[in-house]
């Protein structure tokens, strides 16, 4: 439980800093760059590896936790009449399951709602799209950006009238000419407007995803969330070093406090993204 | 200061033997001085049940002194009652009001069986203490004085305060989990901290630790409960050092 509990919040830290880039990096900019960093995250190899290890963290954690839980309620079997466990120790640190548990249904609302359309999902992804004034008619395109920052026109994947499209997207993100079956290059997916549509922004006119109506639950739902994960890690963190055997007089007051400055601090960083992505719709 | 009178009712749990169920019953008990300890009033109240032809509540007593570590007794919702650094023999009428409901119960843990009433099986302890809670030496009559090998002051000091458990069971009562982690902590860390209980170190704490798991005790999750009520005030540092001698003899030992 402690090893991946604190493999689990180094995680939460990346996560974080990942996620920050929606808030720091406004406009067209933000876009580019949150896609580009998707990209990155779902394709790198050292990436690839770490996230297996992070599914495994949250699956060990999840099980053994379970497993834990169950061993320590057959351990008294029949309960106090009158039991008073406020007088000795603190609320999160008697809840650590039914915190656990929350968040852990947090995390597979969350997957369903962003990993699992990134990666597996039958509805393609939107992908990356620029709008760009054409500088001699002044009238407005809308073109996607490759990998090699070649720009290729939306409207080639269209079809005029009796004319077929010129090029169409393979494999959700390769875009082909379809005459000479010939790559012309690779788009990005467009996470970037998927969040910003999940929490209430109006992306529908680029033709990509539509806002979501229930976007104030969604915001509400993740806020809460993270006040669950707050409590969870304010015991959590500081309760790994112990089970590993890290108590030293000239530490434990450091880690206790390392620990509920994590606890507040990390949280609340996760959900004022949500928060001021939903104000500035 | 001038002793004052209470009554009190009791909710005790009755239990005839190990098999019977048991159940909460309700007495009241007047004249209950403030000067006199929480045994003392169960004392009491068993003489009345006695005069009025009834069975005595059988609870677990011997030194009253607070070192035997034979008092046990949830009271209140809390182990050795109201107060914290106390055995239940030293639990005085004085932490309780006139008209006050005081709940008694017995530990409860898979692994302390009720025999009677308020009387638990303790005998865990015994057996986990039995699987390694020594240090082997020769007692031929040659033996070396235990003061000739020096002993830095801090680990004397630790091992002691680690020496101090007296196996109540108030940990495994209180904590959620009825975990033993802290009785166990203890006694691995008081031959870990000396010399003359590294030699066997290893084996003692797989041993122990087995045992203790054997015997159906919870696992900690350092909610803390154990060391705010444990009257002899051993720290959970030993919970710690404890998972520290495991981890290095789980990895490293060759038997």
């Amino acid at each position: 439980m402690a090893l991946t509990g604190l493999f689990l919040c180094l995680f939460l830290v990346g996560h974080l800093l990942g996620n920050l880039q929606l808030i720091f990096i406004t406009g067209e900019e933000g876009k580019r760059a949150f896609n580009e960093y998707a990209y990155f995250m779902t394709h790198n190899p050292f990436v690839k590896v770490l996230s297996y290890v992070t599914y495994l963290s949250i699956l060990f954690h999840a099980i053994d936790g379970f497993l834990l839980t169950i061993k320590n309620k057959k351990a008294r079997p029949v309960p106090y009449a009158y039991n008073n466990p406020g007088a000795n120790s603190s609320m999160p640190s008697r809840y650590m399951a039914l915190l656990g548990s929350l968040i852990l249904i947090f995390i597979v609302t969350h997957m369903a709602n962003f990993w699992w359309k990134m990666k597996f999902s039958s509805d393609p992804m939107p992908l990356h799209q620029v709008v760009v004034a054409n500088p001699q008619s002044g009238a407005e395109e809308t073109f996607y950006i490759t990998h090699t920052g070649d720009y290729v026109p939306t409207s080639a994947f269209v079809g005029e009238g009796e004319m077929p499209a010129a090029m169409e997207v393979r494999n959700g993100t390769e875009f082909y000419l379809k005459e000479v079956n010939l790559k012309r290059g690779e788009g990005y997916k467009d996470l970037h407007s998927v969040v910003l549509s999940f929490f209430g922004h109006d992306k529908s006119k680029d033709g990509v995803p539509e806002k979501n109506e229930m976007a104030l639950f969604a915001v509400l739902f993740y806020v809460i969330a993270m006040m669950v994960l707050a409590f969870h890690l304010w015991h959590g963190f500081a309760s790994a070093f112990q089970s590993l055997g890290l108590n030293h007089k000239a530490y434990n007051k450091m880690i206790k406090m390392a620990g509920q400055a994590f606890a507040i601090i990390v949280p609340a960083l996760f959900a004022i993204i949500p928060i001021l992505l939903f104000m500035n719709k | 200061m001038a002793s004052k009178f209470i009554n009190i009712t009791l909710k005790i749990w009755r239990q005839k033997n190990s098999q019977a169920k048991g159940s909460m019953e309700t007495y009241k008990l007047d004249h209950v001085s403030t000067d006199s300890s929480f045994l003392e009033m169960l004392d009491q109240l068993n003489e009345q049940l006695i005069n009025e032809r009834k069975e005595p509540i059988a609870f677990d007593h011997d030194c009253r002194e607070g070192i035997c570590g034979m008092c046990s007794l949830y009271i209140n919702g809390r182990a050795h009652g109201p107060d914290t650094g106390i055995t239940t023999c030293q639990l005085h009428m004085r932490m309780f009001k006139d008209g006050d409901t005081i709940y008694v119960e017995p530990w409860r843990s898979a692994a302390f069986p009720v025999i009677k009433d308020l009387v638990v099986d303790r005998s865990a302890f015994d057996r986990i203490q039995q699987a390694g809670g020594f240090v082997s030496v020769n007692t031929s009559g040659r033996t070396i004085d235990a003061n000739s090998i020096p002993v830095p002051k801090t680990d004397a000091d630790k091992a002691f305060e680690a020496a101090a458990c007296i196996g109540c069971g108030a940990c495994v009562a209180t904590c959620k989990n009825g975990s033993a982690m802290l009785f166990v902590g203890a006694k691995v860390s008081q031959y870990a901290l000396l010399p003359q209980g590294k030699v066997e170190a290893k084996n003692r704490v797989l041993n122990m630790v087995r045992q203790m798991d054997e015997e159906g005790f919870g696992n900690c999750t350092n909610t803390g409960a154990c060391e705010i009520e444990c009257p002899k005030g051993i720290s959970l540092e030993n919970i710690a050092r404890m998972n520290r001698e495991f981890l290095t003899a789980a990895l490293s030992n060759e038997d």
